[in-house]
């Protein structure tokens, strides 16, 4: 209480605790790289046809910088690593770290933490979209092919929740929340009738595609969602600042200087894009979103500066290595991702949960 | 200091918000250093006026240090990230609140009067000339009432502040002002303000004052009440506004 007391005991804590944090934290965050390139040669080199770790660096090398790497010796293995597996993980690092990266948005922009990138209906949206086309033929989504009418699906639904949870002029989270699982219902009964009355090979395919995939990753149709998702990622990224502001609540961070109102529109409208376009390649693959951002918050706190950069790196590594999982442990079968993510994060996520001694760390 | 007292609905909420911006006044403006706060951009607003709100509920997890970095949105361009200057900043604001040894604990685990101290610190973080705080004292025990004014009087920013409790009103404010359905009807000092004539018709309570002998401090007797109810037909009316 007292002045002077105060100031002789000035920043003794403070000052010792924080280098060593702040070292912990870009510690954390060089680990997490490591593991994640480790990973990524991994998931290249295993397979139906197993190729050697160092067979696989060359022929990644032989391909980013031709004038220093020889080719492998073998054409097969360079169309397997090269040709097949490699846009496929690439696509799990990407997707991977943007849907972790918006759910940990998401959870901060409505203010919950049940919130995930879907909580807006956009899956069920991309869902209806994609199944319109698979079932009734691109016709009758005004000639769209899949992916594109997925992502018109899931703008379709962003805008009408957007419109939907306006109130003069201010977005209220919860408005928001209870647009989007009431809008969600309604699509998913609209793709649930059209698969009812699908011959039973489309209903079948649709059910594959819903559950995610990684599948139809291929060098050609990679680079726009790419780019647009990694893009993405980046942006929201340079965000932490203003999502923390809005942790405290509204009224806060109004105070802060923060236009709340426009803030939460011009995040809506960044993930909506974002999910759109990974729903559009791989599918709702359901739980990285929700899982992964609790998971780093529990063990680095909910600090956006430092859960966003944890929270992306960690998405990509978890979703590299359920995509190794879903195409290899049921060999021949490919299994969906959302069965992976579920049977391997919830265990996890729960051994976390249980192992922090305080449960309210995650969630009040 | 300015004490901001009055029944609840009577619009003390509704004016603080309409001074750090939160909520555009219907008529009337909203004047700091002879700037119309609602003509300056938000963040300009927010260097110039810190808060503490009322209600600041969060269930994720933040540390005290990551709450009071927060303090510094207002001063920095969109990607600009914090220096050692803003970390310096943040410290000493946590040392002037006496919450320095917590800097690295969890904001959920305080208790009310530490997290209260904890958003000063993020007010003083802002480096305003103007406090503003409402109803800081709630929830809190008597001695961290207190404690919590003593802190801010000693802070020597200009403070709005509203408060419920009379005695704490006129020992703390160098003037209040009362409001009553969405209006003002008094300003002035606490021992000019509050009569027994006024706290009746502003709170429908009886009132008696004396001086204590000793230190000359003036104190209020309350009770019993005069009629049902202050009137808060016209508040209601403010607070939609």
């Amino acid at each position: 209480m007292n002045a002077i007391d105060s100031r002789l005991r000035r920043g003794a804590p403070a000052t010792t605790v924080r280098p060593p944090r702040r070292a912990r934290q870009a510690l954390v965050l060089a680990g997490l790289a490591v593991t994640l390139l480790a990973c990524v040669l991994l998931a290249v080199g295993a397979g139906p046809v197993a190729v050697h770790p160092a067979t696989t660096v060359q022929v990644v090398g032989s391909h980013l910088l031709p004038q220093l790497v020889a080719p492998v010796p073998d054409p097969l293995d360079d169309q397997i690593i090269w040709e097949f597996r490699f846009p496929r993980v690439l696509l799990g690092v990407v997707v991977g770290a943007g849907l972790a990266v918006v759910g940990a948005v998401m959870q901060a922009v409505v203010r919950n933490p049940l919130a995930d990138p879907y909580l807006l209906g956009v899956s069920a949206g991309a869902a209806l979209g994609a199944v319109l086309v698979l079932v009734l033929g691109s016709a009758a989504a005004a000639g769209l092919s899949l992916p594109a009418a997925a992502f018109g699906g899931a703008l379709v639904s962003t805008l009408a929740i957007y419109l939907l949870a306006r109130r003069r002029g201010r977005i209220t989270p919860l408005r928001m929340v209870l647009a989007g699982v009431a809008l969600a219902y309604l699509f998913q009964a609209g793709y649930s009738y059209l698969l009812l009355i699908a011959d039973p090979r489309g209903a079948q395919s649709v059910l594959f595609w819903l559950l995610g995939s990684l599948g139809s990753a291929r060098w050609d149709a990679l680079p726009l969602p790419t780019a647009v998702v990694a893009l993405g990622t980046v942006a929201l990224l340079t965000q932490s600042r203003p999502l923390n502001a809005l942790l405290t609540g509204d009224e806060s961070a109004r105070s802060l200087g923060l236009g709340v109102d426009r803030f939460r529109a011009a995040m809506l409208v960044l993930t909506s894009v974002l999910v759109g376009t990974m729903v559009a390649v791989s599918g709702a693959i359901a739980f990285v979103g929700l899982i992964v951002p609790h998971a780093v918050r529990l063990v680095l706190g909910a600090d956006h500066r430092r859960l966003m950069p944890a929270a992306a790196l960690v998405g990509a590594i978890f979703l590299v290595l359920v995509d190794l999982a879903a195409r290899t442990v049921a060999e021949p079968t490919e299994l969906p991702l959302t069965i992976v993510t579920a049977v391997v994060g919830v265990p996890f996520f729960l051994w976390l949960l249980g192992r922090d001694t305080s449960a309210e760390r995650i969630a009040g | 200091m300015v004490g901001l007292l009055g029944p609840n609905g009577s619009g003390k909420s509704s004016l603080l918000r309409s001074v750090y911006r939160s909520l555009r006044p219907v008529a009337g403006v909203v004047r700091l250093d002879e700037d119309d706060v609602w003509s300056l951009p938000a963040r300009e607003s927010a260097r110039r006026t810190a808060v503490v709100v009322q209600q600041t509920q969060t269930e994720f997890d933040l540390t005290v240090a990551d709450v009071v970095a927060m303090g510094r949105h207002p001063h920095k361009r969109p990607l600009e990230r914090e220096n050692a200057q803003d970390r310096e900043l943040c410290e000493d604001a946590l040392v002037r609140v006496d919450m320095a040894d917590f800097a690295g604990r969890s904001f959920l685990e305080l208790s009310g009067g530490e997290r209260q101290r904890v958003l000063i610190a993020r007010a003083l973080a802002q480096r305003s000339q103007v406090l503003v705080l409402d109803e800081p004292t709630n929830h809190l025990d008597v001695h961290h009432q207190f404690e919590l004014l003593d802190l801010i009087r000693k802070l020597g920013l200009t403070t709005l502040v509203a408060v419920h409790d009379l005695n704490l009103a006129a020992r703390y404010c160098d003037r209040v002002c009362v409001l009553r359905a969405g209006e003002v009807v008094a300003v002035g000092p606490p021992a000019d303000v509050l009569t027994p004539a006024l706290v009746e018709h502003v709170f429908a309570v009886a009132l008696t004052t004396w001086t204590d002998p000793e230190t000359g401090l003036l104190h209020f007797g309350l009770g019993p009440m005069r009629s049902a109810r202050p009137t808060a037909q016209l508040a209601t009316d403010a607070a939609g506004a």
